[in-house]
């Protein structure tokens, strides 16, 4: 059930691996497998990196990709959650609307982008609506699943000992579903990552997205591996973040079966 | 309160094509064990849903009265809330809360969980949680136990261990009783009365009363007698009560 505590050269690995992957890398860049045009020496990927925190462009597209990348997970979220609550309770609007909440789940989002660009032109709103539109459907989903699935023996005990109407919700649909939930989030976020760099690329003058396809056109390839290293790191830690939400002691019985 | 606290009368019920129960009558006195067996499927649970209002009868009538809880065979614990949460909500009319904390504790000392009241249901054992469940079923105030199968997922030894749990509980907490089971010792063990079923559509093929008090040995002859004349009945044994009683009593 618990973790089995890692010892101290296990913990060790991870860095060793890390190291070796930079080895490997220098020497695939030494021994000019690729021409240095198209395989950029960490050294070079290092001094790049200087280069883009020096100048403060990193700081800004990082957080440029940030608040689009929250802004519009947290619309998803706030508005997926309570129509998948509706949705779940409610057979027929169900029935109704899963066929089109499917279609739109497997619409990859960059489909989007066009529009995203026609309607709201450059910057952070059709960012906003790119990231809402790959991270709204999955949430809707996952919540009317967890909804659907409750047990019914929650509910009867709930009725034998008087929880109903609102505190039903509160006490009982609202804690059986978050386990659920929580995954969802986790998979989604990281969707939302994801749509935040290709939504950048095309529909944005700055952000990490934007970075990457402006170091490519400029044959910058170290400032691009720079940029690459930094989206799989924040890409990380927002899980890192948001897997804290499963240590709750009031949700670890959905991860431990 | 009434005499008789739950009552089907002439009671039809069909699941599809499947008839469950046809011109069912039962009756329970307040304060009364009864234990419901049968073949599976015969509708045990069924019996269960009706009293507890969660199924309606196609035709005929159902009476209940007082306050009815109901104690499943597992996982009827909010897996979100701490024993000790879950318990609570049995107490939850009770509004001042030093004695609501009172109560709770004389629960947890009932079911000797003192020390696991913060623990929530994934990490007690099945017995441990069983008894939880026990607890929350008869703390507060309620009339009437419904139990469907209520030890039936624990090992044989916890079972035995929580039935005379079970039974000294009730004897500091009196409730009526209706307990479906198939395990045929533990309503012979505890039960005041033994309604054995016929299969699907139910009817009562025979009753068997105990006047003995509880907790009860298993191996009490009366409780031996009581098992081997369902067994019987059942079809499920030889009949050779004379030479099984000379045994017992020589």
């Amino acid at each position: 059930m618990k973790e089995e505590p890692v010892r101290a050269p296990a913990r060790l690995l991870p860095v060793a691996v890390m190291i070796a992957g930079i080895l490997i890398w220098a020497a695939l860049s030494a021994l000019r497998v690729f021409p240095e045009s198209a395989f950029p020496s960490p050294l070079s990927v290092a001094a790049g990196f200087v280069e883009e925190i020096k100048t403060g462009r990193l700081f800004n597209d990082l957080v440029a990709s940030l608040f689009r990348v929250t802004v519009g997970f947290l619309l998803a979220a706030a508005s997926g959650i309570p129509l998948g609550l509706l949705l779940g309770n409610q057979l027929p609007a169900r029935v109704a609307l899963m066929p089109a909440i499917n279609f739109f789940r497997n619409l990859s989002p960059l489909a989007w982008i066009p529009f995203a660009i026609l309607w709201f032109g450059i910057g952070d709103i059709p960012a906003i609506f790119l990231i809402f539109m790959a991270s709204f459907f999955p949430i809707v989903l996952a919540t009317i699943a967890a909804v659907a699935t409750i047990p019914a023996v929650y509910f009867r005990a709930a009725r034998d000992y008087g929880i109903r109407g609102g505190e039903l919700f509160r006490k009982v649909t609202l804690p059986a579903i978050l386990p659920q939930v929580i995954t969802a989030l986790r998979v989604t976020a990281g969707l939302a990552w994801v749509v935040v760099v290709a939504a950048e690329m095309i529909a944005g003058r700055d952000g990490l997205g934007f970075a990457i396809w402006d170091a490519r056109n400029g044959l910058r390839m170290d400032l691009l591996v720079a940029g690459m290293i930094v989206i799989g790191i924040i890409g990380v830690v927002i899980d890192r973040i948001l897997v804290q939400l499963t240590k709750l002691p009031s949700v670890r019985w959905g991860y431990e079966r | 309160m009434n005499d008789k606290p739950l009552r089907l009368e002439a009671v039809c019920k069909s699941f599809g094509a499947v008839e469950v129960l046809r011109d069912f009558s039962l009756e329970i006195a307040r304060g009364e064990f009864v234990a419901i067996v049968g073949p599976s499927g015969c509708g045990k649970t069924t019996l269960l849903n009706l009293f507890s209002g969660f199924d309606k009868p196609a035709t005929g009538k159902v009476f209940t009265s007082g306050h009815i809880r109901m104690i499943y065979q597992q996982g009827g614990l909010f897996p979100w809330q701490t024993a000790g949460e879950n318990i609570r909500l049995a107490l939850r009319h009770i509004k001042d809360p030093v004695e609501q904390q009172r109560q709770l504790q004389e629960m947890l000392d009932l079911i000797d969980l003192d020390s696991f009241a913060g623990h929530y249901p994934h990490q007690l054992s099945g017995g441990m949680r069983q008894r939880v469940e026990l607890a929350r079923g008869l703390a507060g105030e309620s009339d009437t136990l419904l139990m469907d199968e209520p030890f039936s997922s624990l090992d044989y030894l916890t079972r035995l261990r929580l039935r005379q749990e079970f039974a000294r509980m009730l004897g500091e907490r009196p409730r009526t009783v209706v307990l479906v089971t198939h395990d045929i010792e533990e309503a012979a063990q505890l039960a005041d009365r033994v309604v054995v079923l016929s299969e699907r559509p139910a009817r009562i093929h025979c009753q068997l009363h105990l006047d003995l008090p509880r907790p009860r040995d298993l191996t009490h002859p009366e409780v031996v007698g009581a098992v081997h004349r369902i067994l019987t009945e059942m079809g499920l044994e030889a009949d050779t009560r004379d030479s099984l009683a000379a045994k017992i009593n020589p």
